[in-house]
């Protein structure tokens, strides 16, 4: 035969076929390890990535929520605050409390009362938020005036950024944002402990402000909650009957057909689309206010809505059928076993996916600069019909900012943001962990 | 009364009528002589339903028509000359006249005749009650607004009688039906079934709602500009209108170089985003311990989770300054904002888009398959390449499509990241703009709402839409239908 009749030399030179399959397998293992290789390459980008991200938010951020304050005995000077002697509010509300704090500032630093220059330099250090404070303080003890009374005091965003030391020394005097002299003072007033880092209540509790040191995010949160709010109110149990709907009672003909592509679909469209809406129906036709955490509200609703659907649907999908036949089986109607069984049985599936949905809802931001919640609101809103902005859309705004303190605020308000969602996704594992039921 | 109080004396009617209800059934059988059908509540909530459903649906009707007719009777009382004025002066107009109804009502009788004789001046009558009116009403626009305030009264009272008197009617008819052999269960469950077939209507609305509302904003757009100047035109320049000066057409409106940036973008985006994803997809599912797996996928899935605007921001202060310092490092020239720093951003969000889908698709290629390949003496990255992957390329290919729709509606990456200058630039370190971008930058700030420099916005949102959908139901199309072939 042919294979016996192979000349014995040949198969000396051509290498035999385990040689050739032997080589082939250090190849291929060589391929095999390579390609699982690219895979642990990948995880890793993305894991490293993650890891980038938080870290970088962190580091820039968590300064914010320290600020610099001033420790100012200020003397509530009767003849300053209220000349008259009447504590008539009017009087009281328009006096001028800035002297005061400057006056209270120059004691502290041991500085010349007379010397215009060194008073210059230190006013330049408080906030323009001093005078509100001690406003706010004389209003609410009238009684206190002509004593003298110990408070912290906000000092300005320049000042915090040389008490963080993130403020370059380096750059010529001339083309720096202070001077010297202030930094002199800065620096005196730091090693005497009159001015400190005091962790940073304003970054929750004020409005918008163009001074980075009084900027927070008060209104924001307020605002998210009152969307959150209505998100709640609207999209959870709208969308939790039209899960029961189209998984209990709908049979499948062209139009449950077409709620289904549409719901599918609408949990695929662009969140900017959802703002147009708003804007074009909400605003423009209803006549709702813009701004309004309400329409920003009623806009997530509806974006919320496919994401509760489309977990209600597959929590009822989980109840087994014989709980369901199980209770038409003692006489209920298919409504009642709905009602009283397959609900209650669904319910910490629904509540998982809501929650998932409702967060994020609250991360977004495209929808919600279209119906004009890029708003400088300073006042707190009382109702959800009031301007008012939203976390995102209040990084947004801060991220936007060409004052150099907002980029602390911003990583700081992105933290808090990040935590808010972090909280509500482990509530929904742990809701989800602690109530799971297998079947 | 006012609408709150009507609604919530209906409500308290009709929760009046669950205990009388209720009440009544349980009375109907206590001679024992017969048995109820349906069980008490469902008599009650049948009582409720009838007070509240009727009443409430004309308080909502009435509310809703109510404005329309008031504002055609006082369209109708103005002056002739008055209502020939231009439509912009119009709405003026009647915004004064609304102004002017709602201070009427804080001032005396005398006032309003001082006023009206023109002894007093309105705007600082008006002023001094907390109101303020840009300019100072004609004498027609008093008596309009009069009007207006009369017939608000009128309209006021009549719908509290008729809705209290509907509200009573139905309580009385509701309680009249309820006896024993009455199927209460019936009829409620049906309405409620009604109600829950509504809700998922919503879906359908909100589709109805956001293609109309673009639908007739763009084509009032297009009534400005031309189609073609608008899908063909290669110049983006809008031209800032200010408010007030109407028409102002001199703009460019070019869609192509907006359309460019969002597909250079989502190119680049999907370049980092489809091998890491699908490399890592195939990692988890292929060769990853079950504890590796557990653990390693919802971190990476946190990646979607973190809500863009986080990433702009990072993109923004980090990583574009960064590529631009590297830039500058090794003598490239790439600004911070760039076609390469919104989409490499871009991709490493899309990762999970891309990884958890192709996981759950790679999964459901049976065992089988592979089973077959390792017995012929492939090896595990063979069978994949060969086997595995040929047979879930549809779904993958889904699985990209949906990540492609993501990123070209993505908008807070590219609003801090990509720039707003619209280049038709090859060059990836050069900022381009893109369609969402534009969305944003022509409808936040003080434009006047009928110029074009804002209803394009709506133009570039149909387009967005139309692109994202058909793109969305081709994917789910595909990976449906992969999904059910292994089924």
């Amino acid at each position: 035969m042919a294979v016996t009749a192979l000349p014995a030399p040949a198969s000396r030179v051509k290498p035999s076929s385990t040689e050739i399959v032997k080589s082939g397998i250090r190849r291929r293992y060589a391929a095999e390890r390579r390609f699982r290789l690219y895979g642990i390459l990948a995880v890793a980008f993305g894991l490293t990535f993650l890891v980038i991200l938080f870290t970088n938010i962190i580091a820039r951020g968590y300064t914010s929520f320290l600020q610099s304050s001033f420790r100012l005995e200020v003397y509530l000077d009767p003849a300053v605050i209220d000349p008259s002697g009447a504590r008539e509010e009017n009087a009281l509300l328009m006096a001028d409390y800035n002297a005061l704090a400057a006056e209270a500032l120059m004691k502290a630093l041991k500085l010349d009362p007379k010397s215009r220059a060194d008073e210059r330099a230190a006013t330049g250090l408080l906030s323009q938020n001093a005078d509100t404070a001690i406003r706010n303080y004389v209003l609410k003890n009238p009684g206190e005036i002509g004593k003298t009374v110990g408070m912290w005091v906000l000092a300005t965003a320049n000042a915090d950024s040389v008490m963080k030391d993130v403020f370059d020394r380096t750059v010529p005097e001339a083309r720096r944002k202070l001077s010297d002299r202030q930094l002199a003072l800065i620096d005196r007033a730091s090693a005497e402990g009159i001015l400190k880092l005091r962790f940073n209540t304003g970054l929750f509790t004020y409005g918008a402000s163009s001074q980075p040191e009084t900027a927070g995010v008060g209104v924001a949160l307020v605002g998210s909650f009152f969307m959150m709010m209505t998100v709640l109110l609207l999209a959870v149990p709208l969308g939790v009957m039209a899960a029961v709907y189209l998984e209990e009672f709908a049979s499948r003909n062209r139009l449950t057909d077409l709620i289904e592509v549409n719901i599918n679909n609408l949990a695929a469209v662009p969140s900017i689309v959802f703002g147009i809406l708003g804007l074009a129906i909400f605003i423009n036709l209803f006549g709702l206010p813009r701004s309004a955490s309400l329409v920003g509200g009623l806009v997530l609703a509806l974006m919320t809505l496919p994401t509760v659907i489309i977990a209600t649907r597959a929590a009822i999908g989980a109840v087994p059928p014989s709980i369901r036949e199980a209770a038409l089986g003692v006489g209920a109607s298919k409504m009642q076993a709905v009602t009283h069984h397959v609900l209650p049985l669904a319910f910490p599936g629904i509540l998982t996916g809501t929650i998932i949905g409702v967060a994020k809802a609250l991360g977004e931001t495209a929808p919600l600069l279209m119906i004009g919640m890029v708003a400088f609101v300073v006042e707190f809103p009382k109702t959800p019909l009031e301007p008012a902005t939203a976390l995102p859309v209040q990084i947004y705004m801060w991220a936007t900012a060409a004052e150099r303190g907002f980029v602390e605020r911003t990583s700081g308000a992105t933290i808090i943001l990040l935590v808010f969602l972090a909280v509500m996704n482990l509530i929904a594992v742990i809701l989800r962990r602690r109530f799971e039921r297998r079947w | 009364m006012p609408n709150g109080l009507l609604i919530l004396c209906i409500a308290l009617l009709g929760v009046l009528g669950w205990f009388a209800g209720s009440a009544r059934a349980n009375r109907s059988i206590r001679d024992k002589k017969a048995q109820l059908h349906s069980r008490p509540p469902y008599h009650g909530a049948s009582v409720l339903l009838w007070t509240m459903l009727p009443s409430l649906a004309l308080v909502l009707a009435w509310l809703v028509i109510e404005p329309i007719v008031i504002n055609r009777a006082v369209y109708n009382s103005l002056p002739e000359p008055v209502r020939a004025e231009s439509p912009a002066v119009r709405t003026l107009t009647m915004g004064t006249i609304e102004a002017v109804g709602r201070g009427l009502r804080s001032l005396t009788p005398a006032e309003i005749a001082d006023a009206r004789a023109g002894k007093a001046d309105m705007v600082q009558l008006l002023q001094g009650k907390g109101i303020a009116i840009a300019a100072a009403p004609r004498p027609f626009m008093i008596n309009a607004a009069l009007l207006q305030n009369a017939m608000a009264d009128t309209s006021r009272l009549l719908l509290t009688a008729t809705g209290l008197g509907l509200a009573a009617l139905g309580f009385m008819f509701g309680l009249a039906r309820v006896t024993p052999k009455r199927r209460a269960r019936n009829g409620v469950e049906r309405v409620m079934l009604i109600g829950l077939g509504a809700a998922s209507m919503v879906a359908i609305l909100t589709t109805a709602g956001i293609v109309l509302s673009m639908l007739f904003e763009s084509l009032h757009f297009f009534g400005h500009v031309a189609p073609q100047d608008f899908f063909f035109g290669t110049v983006w320049d809008p031209r800032f209108s200010a408010a007030g000066k109407a028409g102002g057409a001199e703009g460019q409106f070019g869609l192509l170089p907006l359309l460019w940036g969002t597909g250079y973008i989502s190119i680049v985006a999907l370049s980092v985003a489809v091998p890491v994803g699908l490399f890592s997809a195939i990692f988890m599912s292929e060769y990853a311990s079950k504890t590796v797996r557990t653990v390693v996928k919802p971190l990476l899935e946190i990646l979607a989770g973190i809500p863009t605007i986080v990433y702009g921001f990072f993109a923004l202060v980090t990583f574009g300054p960064f590529i631009r310092d590297l830039g500058a490092s090794v003598g490239l020239g790439i600004s911070a904002t760039s076609v390469l720093t919104a989409g490499f951003i871009m991709g490493v969000m899309l990762i999970p888009f891309v990884s958890s889908l192709s996981d759950d698709i790679i999964n459901a290629v049976p065992q089988s398959l592979r089973d077959g390949s390792y017995g012929l003496g492939a090896t595990k990255s063979e069978t994949i390449k060969r086997v595995v992957l040929p047979a879930a390329l549809p779904g993958i290919v889904g699985a990209i499509l949906l990540a492609a729709s993501r990123a070209i509606g993505e908008t807070m990456i590219v609003v801090l990241a990509a720039g707003i200058a619209a280049n038709l630039t090859l060059n990836p370190f050069e900022p381009v703009t893109t369609i969402t971008v534009k969305i944003v930058s022509q409808l936040t700030g003080d434009l006047e709402f009928n110029s074009p420099q804002t209803l394009v916005a709506f133009a570039l949102g149909l387009t967005l839409f139309v692109v994202t959908l058909a793109l969305n139901i081709y994917a789910l199309y595909i990976v449906r239908k992969y999904r059910e072939q292994y089924e």
